[in-house]
């Protein structure tokens, strides 16, 4: 006996469950007390979202004294000095770490989910959040001493990479992936338990059939539990991107505490930082700011049009 | 994340809504910025708020100067003071100056005297920013008296000087000097040298005889300041508001940077920070000489987080001059200074703290870390480090080269500490030599001058 090879027709979880509800009785979603819930987030999305976005809009096409700049602030911006290798290091940075976000969350949550044994995978779920509660800035602080090959209590391997003091581990070359491991370790928790959950919500008559037809572990995954995570994968996708693109408190506090060996303008959120108190140029870190919500809104489309994320069917 | 999230989602709002916020913002930015604090002019060079002399005055001050104000508020029980503490603009924080832009575009809010770890903020501090008046107060127009202004040492308000007129009153003094350890010097029978010359030879000397020794640092962002600002190497003139003058390729530079190489290649003058962990447990016991700020006695040398040197071995001599310069020069690591706002209310309450905590033996003899910025308060501050018994040479050398800062090295929009970092340090790092990197040095800091609007010669 054979079953259907897996589809986008078995979408995963949660919406698929609802869907039939929602179907039969549309009120739901109409009745007024709708509009309560919603309120709340829509006050704060009004005043600390679109308005502030507004706000830079305005502020990127009008001059310091409040008159029509038209697209000069930015060709000032991108003619920048410090304009393209921000951008390049942001690229490099983004393409570092949403590679191995995609692939070591989604290995991790496979392996983490194939556990038999009930204490090993709590425990191991458990302590892959674990970074992921503390503070950004805070988690930032900590890796100051693991990377420091005096200070660092993986010294040994910093020394077996050949590196001896703090700045040799901070060359410019090594920035992106210094951040990428800083934000992955950061970050990936938080995404492992949540593709742990949406792996749990793969129909498990699903999984049986697939094993009683003879496939093995890595068969399965690839056949049945990846095609099926897909949305979730894009999900995690914009997500970070959305984050990555405004890379800013990684290189923000390494600056400061290589007392500047880390450029304070390696982002471009930083750039933007630096226009609007170092310069005093809002108009300026307005533009950048605009620039980087077009590429992120763009890369986003990407992923949500390539993943299927507001597929129905 | 939010932005993403509503931005996707907006396009299928009507055009209406979104055109509609857009204006409403626009008049709001328009309201936001049009409410501009009402001045008259007055006597002391610059418009005056109206003043109140019984308002409380509110006072900006880092941790390390909390202590100023204690000892201001147990002399002047009958002036009120408000005490923040801010993070003093350090590390490249920038935020003195962050925050009072943010306080123009409000209109209101500027504390009443400022004080700053840096030496630069009178750059931005003298001019005026979107319409509204400089920020700093000027000092020598009669708000701080001439006999008081005369007491500081020869140099030491440079910083704060732009075209005659002073912004604000120096705190304490970080002239390099040249700093050894008396008894290494003389168990291995080493005579302290007076010349950059004699300096490179001994550190060559070192190299070979006692290897593991360092006769200097060069891993801080305040390298160029120590060396190449000692040369006279002509990086950082800033010759006025908006113009700077940039020569990195003269022989001044070429000279200190090459001493840099060699010193480096020997492992004499490592490329290590002297904050550092690694510093600490390489360099302990291990530091012969040392050109730096006169803050490094209590800062590196006398400190038990640090190198802690015993009482009795830390000597210091005058900074060493390049053979064949007529005049002696030297170097300037930072150094605090004192701000008084413009539109203060009580401009008498606000000049009484800041002549107090910079020229007052309360504070600048009995409590101030820092070499005092005031020669009198100066010559007791050293008379009372001598008599702690714990130099092992006399402290003249500091007082001496405290007015011979070379005056060819401005204080600029921009650092000097963060282009070494971030541009000749990594490269350093990664094998370049300073020599040939003095090009790259004199592009990085063109580039950042004309980022901040200063035209280059």
């Amino acid at each position: 006996m054979t079953i259907a090879p897996p589809s986008d027709q078995l979408a995963v979880g949660a919406p698929e469950r609802r869907r039939p509800a929602r179907r039969t009785g549309r009120a739901p979603g109409r009745t007024p007390i709708g509009y309560v819930f919603v309120s709340l987030y829509a006050i704060l999305a009004l005043a600390f979202g679109i308005f502030p976005a507004l706000y830079a809009v305005f502020l990127a096409f009008t001059n310091a004294d409040g008159g029509f700049a038209g697209l000069g602030n930015f060709v000032q911006v991108v003619t920048d000095f410090r304009f393209w290798p921000a951008v390049l290091h942001v690229v490099a940075y983004l393409v570092i770490w949403l590679l191995a976000l995609l692939i070591f969350v989604v290995l991790l949550a496979l392996v983490v989910h194939a556990l038999r044994v009930r204490w090993a995978s709590t425990s191991l779920r458990f302590i892959y959040y674990l970074p992921g509660a503390l503070a950004g800035a805070s988690s930032v602080l900590l890796w100051l001493f693991v990377l420091d090959p005096i200070a660092s209590p993986v010294s040994g391997l910093l020394r077996l990479f050949g590196f001896t003091s703090f700045v040799q581990v901070i060359q410019p070359g090594n920035l992106p992936v210094v951040f990428a491991i800083i934000a992955f370790w950061t970050g990936a928790g938080g995404w492992i338990v949540i593709m742990y959950g949406a792996l749990n919500n793969i129909s498990t008559e699903v999984m049986e059939a697939a094993r009683i037809d003879g496939a093995n572990a890595v068969q399965i995954a690839l056949q049945i539990q990846l095609p099926l995570l897909r949305k979730w994968i894009a999900y995690m996708g914009v997500m970070s991107l959305a984050a990555g693109t405004q890379l800013f408190v990684e290189p923000q506090l390494l600056s400061q505490a290589s007392n500047g060996v880390v450029p304070n303008d390696y982002s471009l959120n930083q750039l933007a930082y630096l226009y609007a108190f170092q310069q005093n140029d809002f108009n300026g870190a307005a533009a950048i700011s605009l620039l980087l919500l077009v590429v992120a809104l763009l890369l986003s489309w990407v992923f949500v049009s390539r993943g299927g994320l507001f597929e129905k069917e | 994340m939010v932005g993403i999230h509503t931005a996707v989602r907006s396009r299928r709002r009507s055009a209406l809504i979104v055109s509609a916020l857009g204006a409403a913002t626009a008049l709001l930015a328009l309201t936001g910025c049009t409410s501009a604090a009402s001045s008259a002019n007055g006597s002391y060079g610059f418009p005056e708020a109206k003043q109140d002399n019984s308002s409380t005055i509110t006072v900006w001050v880092d941790a390390d100067r909390q202590a100023a104000a204690k000892a201001f508020e147990a002399t002047h029980p009958e002036t009120k003071i408000k005490v923040v503490t801010y993070d003093g603009s350090a590390n490249g924080s920038n935020s003195f100056r962050t925050k009072m832009q943010l306080f123009d575009r409000a209109g209101s809010g500027w504390p009443d005297v400022v004080f700053s770890s840096q030496n630069n903020d009178a750059a931005w501090a003298s001019q005026k920013n979107g319409g509204k008046q400089a920020f700093a107060a000027v000092m020598n127009k009669g708000l701080v008296p001439k006999d008081t202004l005369d007491n500081f040492t020869p140099g030491a308000l440079n910083p704060c000087t732009i075209d005659g007129q002073v912004y604000c009153l120096r705190n304490d003094l970080a002239q390099a000097v040249l700093w050894y350890n008396k008894s290494l010097m003389d168990q291995f029978g080493y005579t302290v040298p007076t010349t950059w010359e004699d300096y490179q030879a001994l550190g060559e000397k070192v190299a070979t005889e006692h290897p593991g020794y360092i006769v200097g640092a060069a891993g801080d962002p305040w390298t160029p300041e120590v060396y190449m600002w000692a040369s006279k190497c002509e990086a950082n003139n800033i010759t006025g508001p908006t113009s700077v003058t940039v020569k990195t390729d003269t022989t001044e530079c070429k000279r200190a940077a090459s001493m840099l190489d060699t010193l480096r290649t020997d492992k004499t003058v490592p490329l290590v920070s002297v904050f550092t962990p690694e510093f600490v447990k390489n360099y302990s016991g291990k530091v012969l000489m040392m050109p730096g700020p006169a803050w490094y006695a209590g800062a590196i040398f006398n400190n038990p987080q640090s190198l802690n040197v015993p009482a009795g071995q830390l000597g210091v001599a005058a900074p060493p001059a390049w053979k064949g310069d007529d005049k002696p020069a030297t170097g300037n690591v930072g150094g605090g200074t004192w701000f008084i706002s413009s539109h203060s209310k009580n401009l008498k309450a606000s000049e009484q703290f800041v002549e107090f905590v910079t020229t007052a033996d309360q504070y600048q003899v009995d409590k101030a870390p820092g070499y005092p910025a005031y020669a009198p308060a100066a010559a007791k501050w050293v008379a009372k480090q001598q008599s702690s018994n714990y130099y092992a040479t006399s402290l003249d050398p500091i007082v001496t080269a405290a007015s011979q800062v070379w005056a060819g090295w401005g204080y600029g929009l921009f650092s000097q500490e963060a282009i070494w970092a971030k541009t000749m340090t990594p490269a350093i790092t990664g094998g370049q030599s300073i020599v040939s990197l003095l090009p790259t040095w004199q592009q990085a800091i063109e580039n950042q001058a004309k980022v901040n609007g200063y035209k280059v010669n």
